[in-house]
This record gives C-alpha cells, sequence and structure tokens, in this order.
C-alpha cells in the first residue's frame, strides 16, 4: 500500500532550480530516508509535501489523492531548523502547538500528559524554554511532532542535538511509531541510522534523484564481488583477486576479490579445497561508502 | 477554536502578562500626572531666599522707591562701584548693585543692574517694575491735573475675545483655538507613538519567530499569512487594551486629583460639568476665563474624538504593521532592520511634523492633503478633528486608508510568505520585489 507519492515533482527558484523531476513512493508503515549533501534540494522537497511552498509542476499525492492543505493535518513535520519561543512555558508551549494542529484542549492535554510520562519530563512542564538545555528542547519538539498522532511524520535531522542514550531512545521511539501503524519520511546525514533504520531510500543530489530504492538491495546492487575470509592457514590467489591476507592469533584473514561471473558457491569451493575455513562473508559497502560515491560522481 | 484566534490569543496574553507591560501601563498616568504636578510644584516654590540688593543712587531721588520687603532687602551706599564690587568680591553679601547716575525722567537708561552673576529675570522685572512705576507716577503728577490718577486706573482695559464658530445648523458654539490645538496635537501623537512602539513590537515579533527557528513549525499547521495577521491583531488589541486602560487611570488620577485640590482645577470634572450644562453651575463665581474653557471643553465632540481615534490608530497601525512585519520576515537579525525600517518611518516622522504645520491652519492645502494621504492621514486628521472636519473629508480619508491596508497588507503577506523561511542571506530590495511576484 502506497502512502505518498511525489510525481515529477520540479521547483524552480531565482536563479537555480531546487528540484528537478522528483519522483518518489513512500510505502505505508515504513520508514524512508531522504539523503542527500547539504543544499540538495531535500528541504524543498520537505516543504512541498508539506505544503509549505507549491511546487511549479508536478503532484503530491497521499493516499492517492492529490494533497491539500486540509491533509497537512495528517502530518507531523520535524523541520531542521526548529525551535521554541523562549519565553513560554514548556507546558502551556506543547498545549498551544497541538491546538493549532487543530487538536482540541482536552485531548492535547491527556495526549501530552502520556508522553510526558513516558519520557519522564513531567517535571519540565512548568518551565521556561530558556531553562532547557538543546536535548531536552528537542524532546520536547520531538513530542510536539507526535502528539497528534499523524499518519505520516516527517523528520529533517532528528538526532541532532542529542546524545548517544538520546538517539538511541529515538530511534526506538520512531520503530515504535512505525509499528504502531505510521509512515515516516526523514531526512538525515547519518548513514549509519539509515541502515538501522530505513527500509527504503531515496538519494538527492543536486536537485535530482541520483539513487533509489530498498536499502539491501541497493547495498547488493553495489557489491564489489568482495569478500572477507578468515581461515586456519594463508593461501594464495587462484582464479581470484587477494587483496590483503593479514595473521592474527594464528588465524588468517583475507580480503578477497571474484570474477564477475563467478558465483559464490564455486569460490567458496576452491577454497575449502586450500585451507580450513572459519568464516566467509561478502564486504557489502556500507550506505556511507555508497553515499559518497554516488555524490562525489 | 480557529487557529488565527489561538494566534491572536497567543500574542495577546504573552504581552498583556509581561511586566514590562502592566508596569508601563499603570505607571505611565501616574508619571504624567506626577510629572505635571512636580512642574505646578516647582513653579510655585519661591526663592525664600534673602536676597540684598545694594543701591548707588548718584542723585538721590529713589530713596523711597525701593523699600525692602520679605524677598529683597535694599542697601543705600555713596561709595563707588568699585569699592562695592571689590568689597563683594570678599564677603559676597549682595546679589546685585543698582547704579542709577541720572534722572530717569529724563533720561531712561541712566540705571544699570551690576552683578557676579547674571541677574536672573525676577529680581530684573521686579527692579524695573518698582522705578518704571515709579517714575510714572512722577510723570503723571508733573502734569498737574487733579484726579489724573484715578482716571487712568480707570481707563486700563483687559479685553476678553471670544471666538464663536457658527455651526452646521445655525447654533452657534463657543470655541477655543488653543484648546482644540493642545486636544488634537495630544491625540496626535499618541497615534504616532503607538504606531511607532507596536509597529516595531510586530517586527521584533517577527524576527524572533524567525531567529527562534520555531517559524517553520507553526508555517506547517498554519498558513503563513494567518501567523502574520495573528501576530498583527493580536498586538494591536494590546494597544487598544493600553489605550483604552489609559484613559481609564487618567480619569480616575485626575479626578482624584481634582477632588484632593478642591475640584475646579482638572480637567474631567470640569468637562462633566461643562457636560451637564452651564446652567448649574454658579457661573458668576467663575472668572471668565474659566468659563470660557469650561465651555470649550464642552463644545468638543468627545465621542467623535474617541471613536476616530479608536478607527484611525487602527487604520494606521494596520498600514504600517504589515510593513513591519513585511520587513522582520525579510531579515536574519534585530540589527538587520535597520536599514529597511527607515524608509517606513520616515512617513510616521513626515507626518507628526505635517500634524504639527496643520494645527497652524487646519483647513489649509497641507493639512487637507496629508489627512488623506493613508501614510500620513492617521496622525494628521488627528490634528485636524477638533477644528471639526467635513464628514465628507473624514469619509474619503478612511476609505482611501482602509483600501491601502488591505493593499500593503496583501504586499507584506507575500513578501512575508518568502521571506521567513530565508535563512542566512542578505536580502536587498530588488530581492523584495522579486518576492511579490513569487
Amino acid at each position: 500500500m502506497i502512502l505518498l507519492e511525489v510525481e515529477n515533482v520540479v521547483k524552480q527558484y531565482a536563479g537555480h532550480r531546487a528540484l528537478d523531476g522528483v519522483s518518489l513512493t513512500v510505502p505505508e508503515n515504513s520508514v524512508y530516508g531522504l539523503l542527500g549533501p547539504n543544499g540538495a534540494g531535500k528541504t524543498t522537497l520537505i516543504r512541498i509535501i508539506n505544503c509549505i511552498t507549491a511546487p511549479d509542476s508536478g503532484e503530491v499525492r497521499l493516499n492517492g489523492k492529490r494533497m491539500t492543505t486540509a491533509d497537512v493535518q495528517q502530518i507531523g513535520y520535524l523541520p531542521e531548523e526548529r525551535g521554541l519561543y523562549k519565553k513560554m512555558k514548556v507546558g502551556e508551549q506543547a498545549l498551544y502547538l497541538a491546538q493549532l494542529k487543530g487538536m482540541t484542549k482536552q485531548d492535547a492535554l491527556k495526549a501530552l500528559k502520556y508522553w510526558f510520562e513516558k519520557f519522564e519530563i513531567q517535571a519540565w512542564w512548568d518551565k521556561k524554554v530558556e531553562e532547557l538545555s538543546k536535548g531536552m528542547a528537542q524532546k520536547v519538539q520531538f513530542i510536539t511532532t507526535i502528539l497528534h498522532d499523524p499518519k505520516l511524520l516527517i523528520f529533517d535531522e532528528p538526532f541532532s542535538g542529542f546524545d548517544p542514550v538520546n538517539t538511541d531512545l529515538m530511534k526506538r521511539e520512531i520503530l515504535e511509531l512505525r509499528d504502531k501503524g505510521a509512515t515516516i519520511i526523514f531526512s538525515t546525514h547519518n548513514m549509519e541510522t539509515v541502515e538501522d533504520l530505513c527500509e527504503n531510500i531515496s538519494l538527492v543530489d543536486k536537485s535530482k534523484i541520483v539513487l533509489q530504492g530498498n536499502v539491501a538491495d541497493i547495498r547488493a546492487s553495489h557489491a564489489t564481488n568482495t569478500f572477507v575470509v578468515r581461515s586456519v592457514n594463508a593461501f594464495e590467489a587462484n582464479g581470484f583477486e587477494l587483496l590483503s591476507q593479514t595473521q592474527k592469533n594464528n588465524i588468517f584473514e583475507s580480503t578477497i576479490k571474484k570474477a564477475h561471473t563467478e558465483s559464490n558457491n564455486s569460490l567458496l569451493g576452491a577454497l575449502i579445497q586450500k585451507t580450513e575455513i572459519l568464516s566467509f562473508e561478502e564486504l557489502l559497502p556500507s550506505m556511507n561508502d555508497i553515499f559518497i560515491n554516488t555524490v562525489s560522481r | 477554536m480557529s487557529k488565527i484566534s489561538l494566534i491572536i490569543k497567543r500574542e495577546y496574553t504573552t504581552r498583556v502578562m509581561k511586566k514590562s507591560f502592566i508596569l508601563l501601563t499603570f505607571l505611565t498616568p501616574v508619571l504624567f500626572a506626577g510629572m505635571i504636578a512636580l512642574v505646578v510644584w516647582l513653579g510655585g516654590i519661591k526663592d525664600d531666599k534673602m536676597k540684598t540688593i545694594v543701591v548707588v543712587d548718584r542723585t538721590h531721588l529713589y530713596k523711597d522707591v525701593f523699600k525692602s520687603n520679605e524677598s529683597y532687602a535694599f542697601e543705600f551706599t555713596d561709595k563707588s562701584i568699585e569699592d562695592v564690587k571689590k568689597q563683594n568680591e570678599k564677603d559676597e553679601h549682595f546679589a546685585a548693585l543698582l547704579y542709577i547716575t541720572g534722572d530717569l525722567k529724563t533720561d531712561s537708561s541712566a540705571a544699570t543692574l551690576f552683578s557676579a552673576k547674571q541677574v536672573n529675570m525676577e529680581l530684573k522685572s521686579y527692579v524695573a517694575g518698582l522705578l518704571n512705576k515709579y517714575i510714572e507716577q512722577q510723570k503723571l503728577a508733573s502734569y498737574n491735573i487733579p484726579h489724573l490718577k484715578e482716571m487712568v486706573e480707570k481707563s486700563r482695559t483687559d479685553i476678553e475675545l471670544k471666538t464663536i464658530k457658527w455651526g452646521e445648523n445655525g447654533n452657534e458654539k463657543q470655541g477655543s483655538a488653543e484648546l482644540a490645538l493642545i486636544i488634537g496635537m495630544i491625540s496626535a501623537f499618541i497615534i504616532y507613538m503607538f504606531i511607532v512602539i507596536y509597529g516595531a513590537q510586530v517586527m521584533s515579533g517577527v524576527v524572533q519567530e524567525k531567529t527562534n527557528r520555531i517559524v517553520e513549525v507553526i508555517i506547517s499547521s498554519v498558513k503563513p499569512f494567518e501567523l502574520m495577521m495573528g501576530k498583527i491583531i493580536g498586538i494591536a488589541m494590546v494597544g487598544l487594551t493600553q489605550f483604552l486602560l489609559w484613559v481609564v487611570l487618567t480619569g480616575v488620577i485626575s479626578l482624584a486629583v481634582g477632588s484632593f485640590f478642591g475640584g475646579n482645577v482638572d480637567v474631567t470634572s470640569l468637562q462633566k460639568a461643562g457636560q451637564m450644562g452651564m446652567q448649574t453651575m454658579p457661573t458668576n463665581a467663575m472668572p471668565a476665563e474659566m468659563q470660557t474653557l469650561i465651555t470649550a471643553l464642552s463644545s468638543l465632540n468627545y465621542v467623535e474624538i474617541i471613536s476616530l481615534f479608536i478607527v484611525y490608530f487602527l487604520g494606521g497601525y494596520l498600514l504600517y504593521a504589515s510593513l513591519f512585519a513585511a520587513i522582520g520576515s525579510a531579515v536574519d537579525n534585530e540589527t538587520d532592520t535597520q536599514q529597511f525600517s527607515l524608509p517606513i518611518m520616515l512617513p510616521i516622522i513626515f507626518a507628526i511634523y505635517a500634524g504639527i504645520f496643520s494645527a497652524e491652519n487646519p483647513d489649509g492645502p497641507l493639512a487637507f492633503w496629508c489627512s488623506m494621504i493613508p501614510f500620513t492621514s492617521p496622525i494628521v486628521m488627528m490634528v485636524r478633528l477638533p477644528f471639526d472636519v467635513p464628514v465628507w473629508q473624514i469619509a474619503l480619508s478612511l476609505t482611501i486608508l482602509v483600501l491601502s491596508f488591505i493593499g500593503t497588507t496583501w504586499m507584506a503577506g507575500k513578501i512575508y510568505r518568502t521571506g521567513i523561511l530565508m535563512y542566512g542571506k542578505k536580502v536587498t530590495w530588488g530581492e523584495l520585489l522579486k518576492w511579490l511576484r513569487y
């Protein structure tokens, strides 16, 4: 089931084209990564999905229907450049933002109570925002984003400002939200979190999508036919390339590259004849490598 | 609750609950009343230090003129001026030295006042007055006409020129040009102040939302135009609240002060008395000027002035506030606002000067045109109002004002929409124009 479709969106600003024929589909109930270097057009795309700016051409569909400003109620958006009113109290402000999203006061209070208890931050309710640390403020912002139980959540760099403990907490919360039925789009530079969280990604570079698809498929398709082999004895290259070989505690660790045509099994078969194999693992490129390779190409 | 009213409510309550607002609102009338009281009080204090004046009278004609009293002591001496001066350098015992060299009847410049410091006006006019009176009497006496003195006394006159304006339906109103001027200038100045103060608040509010980076969070829930209008309307309500509180507080304070000082001096009770009708007042008990003042005060149409004040305040404020909001949205921090706010401040400042000059000729071409141009009309029209402006002029000026603020708000909305999401970019005037076409 497809929740969100972006079709052939073009956005032109005076002087430069921020988005050039961008299309993507976000399946329901999944985590979708929107990657790309700074200035690639991610934020513009997110703003268009949020109906903050309108595309020059192309369209955005939610549940198969062209999106209108009324649909924005179903989106929870945590912008990269985010802030709160410094002089306002935390509780008051969370309530205000929830009401702006269309929640009634009673519903908002109930939901806030639940989340404040869950994050154990009830004591902050009457504090002014300026008294909070950056990480604390981020938590409050996270709550105000998800409070109205939106179908679609858009997080722009959600983990900036969090320490590792809280980053982990947020990751767990995001996965929990997905399990409860939400669809999540998130934009980040942190490729490790992409591998951890995302099922699908789009890589935007210079206003265009340069790479798109399932994370596992992408990694497999970028495979370099390289394997890491741990063995009892050393061996020499034979029908494959030996890139490196090191010895540690009587175990040899070798990186080998097979010919494109050869199958994994025949490679393994050839190795077994030479030595006792302890482990044999394909070396898949990390998302980080793929990102850097694709963008710098 | 609709979103825009939520925004208005937030803008209003956060500002009204601020300590600075409460302090300013309640202290300003007190300070104002206090300042007036201080001036009156200081003016009332007499310098009670005895001042000595040494008189060197070469003619010996004026010994009887100068009699010591509780403020001034006169000492006569025949010493040379140099001696007196030298002596004074040692003990500084006198304030001034009066030196008379000839008969003042024939030579009116024969008297000089010396002193170490600048002679103050009071002393100078006191001495001159004594001499004048004496010489006048001497001259009159020299004509040798019987009862001349009494005849002169009787012929003294003090004309009170009443000003009466013909009203439209033929009745005559007794007006006071001075009073109209004062009321016009005060209301014009308050509008000027409110536009500047609250316009600047709108601007800094927008800049803060932008620098705090909260704007993008809110923009995902409400339209930028709603956010801008919510802020403008919320702050307008803060301004009105402050104005109404000032009206009430000033009334209460002046009533209290008035009853403390015996009632007749303060304006509010006069005004009430005037409205109740002159018959109820014991008219013969008051001096003529007081009567004129009361009649003049009661001749002004307060309901009209106050309601038009509110209308012009709102019109002028809305016109300027949206422009201030547009500027706030275009810049990244408060210091950058200056280059853009100058062109907006100029017409406001021009308006207050135009208002001052219009007061001299409230029906002249400057006054007329400036009360039609929307950027100056809220201020200039307030100056003209107490002088009775034709209804068609008020209607025309208000129509132009309303149309213009709809225009500026629309323009500002376009600039605002683009501006609030722009970060880290130095904006130029050309760029602002481009945003209008997005």
